[in-house]
């Protein structure tokens, strides 16, 4: 292998991690039954957005965008402000899906999703 | 960027801005009264300007409002044609008719000390679908699809059974997941275009296409709309969501969250991609046709099973939005008012199916069949509404239900697509099935013991009910206008291929 291809390879780092993230956050939130385990694989998988926003908006050798002699090169600030609102977003869903979670668990006594499921389908039996 | 002939418009960015400054009020008045009583004279100021706004539109072609005074592409420009005002007086006025019949049934269904809670959430909803409808920023865009998916997961959650506690749950990873999806997309398409505007994103779009970052972005736009969509087969969070769901919100969303999301798929296709024939360069068409047939099949046979008639009327939601996502799939311009068209109908017959089977719950507390056997003799008026709906939905001659399956059927013949002519008239067949099912039990039953008094409704959930029933009857006999707007709508997106 050629060192371009690996210097390529590294300067795309950050796309790699994002898809790594973004594939393990996806996994945690399908295979997991325990739902705070599905909440935490969320949040891997929102962050991993946050992480190819933050990337997306880099320019080499660039600095924050401030008005200011001697500053030429500077990043995109706006996929950095965008993700300042996903970051917002992801916060409040964390938040509502946890408070789900602890209403979940004081109604049906467990936050197992595959025990919710028997006890869902006995009262359906029931019904 | 707008043309020369747009006017802009204060009140496109008040139709927003109200309900959502609404919202914290009805949160801090902390009362149940004071909270409805806002909500309602909220909902009915939205409603008369969303009104105001499609007069102008119709005049005026198209609307815009750009926020900050920031010239678009590089501030938020919030834009308004007609496909997207008639989407808006839809959810207005499903809003507005929802409000007062939410003050009884919302009082036996949730707790009192959340009752004022309710109605923020009930306005934080209405402001980010209305939300969603203006905006011509696609980031802006996924802002109000998690405001107003946020407040439907607690919305959703207050229903008295514990399941929908666990609707709720399964409700928000899903949604997450599409709308998280949806920014994925929206970052892609950003780093090869360098814009977050839709019409800006439209012209610099054909540059490109070719590259497998548009591609990929497309694929992760799909999928995620797809999921607020609840098209087939990512419709599993939706039958629980809406048979758990207070009645009330259950007649709120399925009216309008799904149609919205039809909306933004329809913003999508053709907006966006307007310069790119999509569907001859991409195996989208196939892919969503297939889809949308296998929706209006294998969802209408789960409905027939179903004892529960919230359950079965949802598993037809997941068939119906099958016809509109077929309608936009066509590609033409007939199939295209097809969908528009079953966008406002279906908005119209579900709304007033599930405000009749509020009613049925309000009065009988119960919701499968076996417990309304006979409930046509007991609450005449309001299984007549559900009637009318039902009908609808089969398609019957003179109900709106007819007028879209009609132009879809026409559009399909008019590609000379026969098979799926048959598969349209086929799925109507089971549609016949299901409502057939529940005239049955409500007509042909006997009552259950000591269960034969007639039940009464207040004049608060009756009204807006047969509100809609009437429009949706309205909308079937008269079709020539809903018919019209929709042409007229189909030949402006179609323009751009």
């Amino acid at each position: 292998m050629s060192w371009e291809v690996v210097t390529d390879l590294l300067g795309l780092l950050n796309y790699w991690v994002v898809i790594i993230l973004m594939m393990a956050g996806f996994y945690v939130v399908i295979a997991q039954d325990n739902l705070v385990k599905k909440i935490v694989g969320l949040n891997i998988f929102q962050v991993s957005v946050f992480v190819f926003y933050i990337s997306m908006g880099k320019v080499s050798d660039g600095t924050a965008p401030i008005l200011e002699e001697g500053i030429e090169v500077y990043s995109n600030p706006l996929p950095h402000v965008l993700i300042l609102t996903a970051i917002v977003v992801g916060v409040a869903t964390t938040a509502l899906a946890l408070a789900l979670v602890v209403r979940i668990n004081h109604s049906y006594g467990s936050i197992e999703e595959d025990e919710i499921q028997v006890i869902e389908h006995d009262e359906e039996e029931i019904a | 960027m707008s043309d020369p002939a747009s006017f802009s418009d204060p009140w496109l960015i008040l139709l927003v801005v109200v309900p959502l400054l609404a919202a914290p009020v009805c949160v801090l008045l902390r009362s149940a009264g004071g909270a409805w009583s806002t909500a309602t004279a909220v909902s009915w100021a939205v409603v008369g300007i969303a009104i105001k706004l499609l007069i102008t539109v119709l005049d005026q072609g198209q609307v815009y409002y750009r926020i900050g005074g920031w010239d678009a592409p590089w501030g938020i420009e919030y834009v308004l044609d007609p496909v997207g005002a008639v989407v808006v007086v839809i959810v207005a006025v499903i809003g507005a008719l929802t409000m007062p019949y939410a003050k009884n049934s919302v009082e036996k269904e949730i707790r009192h000390d959340r009752i004022y809670l309710f109605y923020a959430m009930m306005l934080l909803c209405l402001s980010g679908l209305l939300g969603i409808t203006v905006t011509g920023d696609a980031f802006n865009l996924f802002v109000f699809l998690e405001i107003s998916s946020l407040s439907s997961y607690v919305l959703i959650s207050l229903g008295s059974d514990r399941r929908a506690l666990t609707a709720a749950f399964r409700y928000l990873i899903m949604g997450t997941l599409g709308a998280t999806f949806y920014i994925i997309g929206v970052g892609l398409m950003y780093q090869k275009t360098g814009t977050l505007n839709m019409a800006d994103l439209r012209t610099i779009m054909p540059a490109v296409i070719d590259t497998h970052t548009v591609h990929a972005a497309l694929a992760f736009l799909t999928v995620g709309i797809s999921l607020k969509l609840a098209l087939f087969p990512l419709h599993l969070w939706l039958p629980n969501a809406y048979t758990f769901a207070p009645s009330v919100v259950t007649a709120f969303l399925a009216a309008t969250a799904t149609k919205v999301s039809a909306y933004v798929l329809l913003r999508t296709i053709y907006t966006i991609f307007g310069e790119i024939d999509l569907f001859a360069d991409f195996p989208l068409k196939p892919v969503l046709i297939v889809m949308a047939v296998a929706a209006m099949f294998l969802a209408s046979l789960s409905a027939i099973w179903q004892q529960n008639i919230k359950r079965m009327m949802a598993y037809s939601s997941v068939a119906q939005i099958g016809y509109i996502v077929l309608g936009f799939a066509l590609a033409s311009e007939a199939g295209l008012a097809g969908g528009i068209v079953h966008m406002v109908n279906h908005a119209l017959m579900k709304g007033t199916a599930f405000f009749a089977i509020g009613a049925m719950v309000f009065a009988t507390g119960s919701m499968t069949l076996r417990d309304l056997q006979g409930i046509g003799r007991r609450m005449p008026w309001v299984t007549a509404a559900f009637v009318i709906a039902g009908l609808g939905l089969i398609g019957v001659p003179l109900t709106p239900g007819f007028i879209s399956k009609w132009q879809l059927v026409t559009a399909v013949l008019e590609l000379e697509l026969w098979p799926l002519a048959a598969l349209i008239l086929l799925s109507s067949l089971l549609a016949v099935i299901y409502v057939w099912r529940v005239f049955e039990v409500a007509y042909l039953r006997p009552a259950p013991l000591g269960h034969h008094k007639p039940a009464e409704v207040p004049l608060s959930m009756s009204m807006p009910l047969w509100i809609l029933a009437l429009a949706t009857i309205y909308a079937g006999a008269n079709a020539t206008f809903t018919l019209n707007l929709a042409h007229e709508a189909a030949q402006q997106l179609m323009g751009g291929l």
